[in-house]
């Protein structure tokens, strides 16, 4: 009895399974981060460390401006948008979002939030784009390389 | 008119300010020097600006179009007239007895001892030890304790999502903001926008330094407060009030 109940519950799971499986696409959307190396070589840290832990430096680098008027440019928020957002796309601003409001594939930033599925929040207060912003020191770099 | 200005006016009325219309001589605006951009601000700076009133065409109007075209408040599109941001106002002032008329621009005094910052629950209004009061709209949380408490009506929520921002001035719905005494141009060792548009009618500077064109200035010709009688030693001082 309990052996055919198992049978049952097992050939249940393998069928679910499948279908799950099924339903899944092998091109999963990619973020589009080729937009990092649009004008720089290579970033502020290694690519690994920032992917894991930019909001920490950018957390960081937030108090020690906001307080202690600290306004290097290794980790500023600024300077990230500076480097990796582009000035303009067919002669308009990059935000990072679109017509729609739906994450814009074309920011840098956007990208990869949208891809890991982690909510935004520093455009609703910061700007999204250089918008004028004094050209970026391309020898700001330090460290680290684009994969 | 809105209530709250009406009331306004009469609070500025109120406070007593005698026309002591003094002709300035020609004011020299010094080069402010840029502290380097690892260093932290310290207290042994105060900053602060000296308005002459007599010397600003149209009561200041250029000095809320330069503050408008430096931090790109205003623009708002779906608050109404009440609810839309203003960093710096102008304000007409009539003397009851003589009927004398003139307007001044105001707006965060950049008191010493800032009313917001006492009343704020959170921490984010605060005075940095340079005496800039600022929001840190990181922890604002948008209760507005801050507007009630400010003697000058200096202090805005915005109603609205922001789009476009300039990057130098993050604004986000559900924050309050108002002058910040242009601080990221202060750190940059820049005069604030609008005393660079001012032709000379705002002196910028350290009141610490004695021999900052401010302090001599002030020295020289006095500088008065706007509701002196609170008691808050206000970065900001008039001449010609
Ligand atoms: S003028 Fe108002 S906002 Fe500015 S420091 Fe004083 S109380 Fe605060
Ligand atoms: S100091 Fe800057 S923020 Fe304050 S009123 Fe002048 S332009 Fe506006």
């Amino acid at each position: 009895m309990t052996s055919r109940v198992n049978g049952t519950l097992a050939t249940l799971l393998l069928l679910f399974t499948t279908m799950v499986f099924s339903g899944c696409e092998d091109t999963a959307p990619k973020p589009r981060l080729e937009t990092a190396k649009a004008k720089s070589e290579s970033c502020v840290e290694p690519t690994g460390v920032m992917r894991r832990t930019h909001m920490d430096f950018i957390k960081h680098q937030r108090d020690e401006t906001m307080y202690k008027g600290i306004r290097t440019q290794k980790h500023s928020f600024k300077e990230c948008i500076n480097c990796h957002v582009p000035d303009k796309k067919d002669g308009k601003p990059v935000n990072y979002l679109d017509s729609n409001h739906n994450l814009n594939p074309d920011h840098f930033c956007a990208t990869c939030h949208a891809y890991v599925g982690v909510k935004i929040d520093c455009f609703e207060c910061h700007s999204d784009n250089p918008a004028g912003a004094a050209p970026v020191d391309a020898n700001h770099a330090v460290g680290g390389s684009h994969e | 008119m809105s209530n709250i200005d009406a009331y306004r006016r009469r609070f500025l009325l109120g406070a007593g300010i005698a026309s002591v219309a003094t002709v300035a001589p020609g004011l020299v605006l010094r080069q402010v020097n840029a502290k380097p951009a690892d260093e932290a601000v310290t207290d042994q700076k105060r900053w602060g600006m000296l308005i002459d009133v007599d010397k600003l065409p149209n009561g200041g109007q250029g000095v809320v179009d330069a503050c408008k075209a430096e931090h790109g408040w205003g623009h708002e599109e779906h608050s109404n007239a009440e609810q839309k941001t203003q960093w710096v106002r102008t304000v007409k002032v009539t003397e009851k007895l003589t009927k004398h008329e003139f307007k001044l621009p105001v707006m965060c005094q950049h008191c010493e001892t800032a009313p917001c910052a006492d009343v704020c629950p959170t921490g984010a209004s605060f005075k940095r030890v340079d005496g800039i009061v600022l929001v840190n709209k990181h922890i604002c949380i948008g209760c507005r304790y801050c507007m009630m408490a400010c003697p000058y009506k200096a202090r805005s929520l915005v109603h609205e999502a922001i789009f476009d921002q300039k990057p130098d001035t993050p604004r986000g719905k559900g924050t309050v903001e108002a002058c910040t005494l242009c601080v990221h141009k202060i750190d940059a060792g820049e005069q604030p926008a609008c005393v660079a548009s001012s032709n000379g009618a705002i002196v910028f500077g350290d009141l610490k330094d004695e021999s900052s064109e401010i302090s001599k200035q002030l020295k020289a010709r006095g500088g008065k407060q706007i509701r002196a009688d609170l008691g808050l030693n206000t970065g900001v001082r008039y001449q010609g009030i």
